[in-house]
């Protein structure tokens, strides 16, 4: 791996996502995990990026780090007697721990051999070397919504997350309510 | 350019944070934390795999944006959930939490 701009990029992008990853399950007070957990979100959005996926990065800092972390936080808030704990972990995290473990180093050396057997022979990779945005259409945004319009695309899948979304929203509404009596 | 392997690599160990989370944490909130940053490690290798393999077919992103939208549903009914618990037993422990505990 040559070291460029881009390398450059993604290590500080990828620290900030696993770092504060990393902090969000082990921090004690509950407000300053869902702070970090923005910071993560804020990583994984600098990570589409480099991806060129400018829609989705878009997309992440929209909708994750505005609407969901805002939502997290608040709940944090209306649950605040629980914000500290004496104990944060319970009494199976050394399980946990080393199922994490275990799990990344099966994926770990699991993902390594077959990635090679997925990546295109020797010409794509140099011809990603060199020019590594030329493949990629820019309009990303205008094709997303021409496939997800589209009655042979998703158009399909995209009525029925819209209709999860509208069940989702008043659901929350309808359990999370005072009852008026 | 960044080879695949290490997005991969980034996305696995988001993940397995993320299930440390789940499987460790009491709090219900720091649960539903840790299955946020499962979900965007997923993300993360959706994207990465449509860039290295497919960048001329935009499906990898729509998979992604789906993704987003499922995420976003499960953290706003979660979210009530855990308020309503929380108003009718005055706790987020997940293990208090065992009505239908037989």
């Amino acid at each position: 791996m040559e070291f460029t701009y881009e390398t450059v990029a993604f290590f500080i992008f990828a620290l900030t996502t696993l770092g504060s990853g990393i902090m969000v399950v082990t921090d004690e007070n509950l407000f300053h995990a869902s702070l970090y957990l923005l910071f993560s979100l804020f990583g994984v959005s600098g990570l589409f990026v480099l991806l060129v996926a400018p829609f989705l990065a878009a997309v992440q800092v929209l909708v994750y780090m505005g609407a969901i972390g805002i939502l997290i936080i608040f709940a944090i808030m209306l649950t605040r007697g629980m914000m500290k704990m004496d104990q944060v972990y319970n009494s199976q995290r050394v399980a946990a721990a080393v199922v994490a473990v275990l799990l990344f180093i099966a994926l770990a050396v699991t993902l390594t051999p077959i990635v090679d057997e997925l990546e295109f022979g020797e010409d794509l990779n140099a011809e990603l070397a060199e020019d590594p945005v030329a493949d990629v259409t820019y309009e990303t945004v205008n094709e997303l919504g021409k496939v997800i319009t589209d009655r042979n695309g998703f158009v399909l899948p995209f009525e029925v997350a819209s209709l999860l979304l509208t069940a989702a929203m008043i659901g929350a509404i309808v359990v999370a309510r005072e009852d008026e009596a | 350019m960044v080879p695949l392997y290490m997005y991969l690599l980034v996305a696995a160990a988001l993940f397995c944070i993320g299930v440390f989370g789940v499987l460790s944490r009491r709090n219900a909130i720091a649960i539903l934390m840790g299955i946020e940053l499962m979900l965007n490690a997923v993300n993360i290798n959706l994207v990465a795999f449509w860039r290295y393999l497919k960048p001329d077919e935009i499906n990898g992103q729509v998979f992604a944006a789906f993704v987003f939208v499922v995420a976003a549903a499960e953290a706003a009914v979660g979210l009530a959930l855990i308020i309503s618990v929380y108003r009718n037993r005055n706790t987020v422990e997940a293990e208090d939490i065992n009505l239908l505990k037989w």
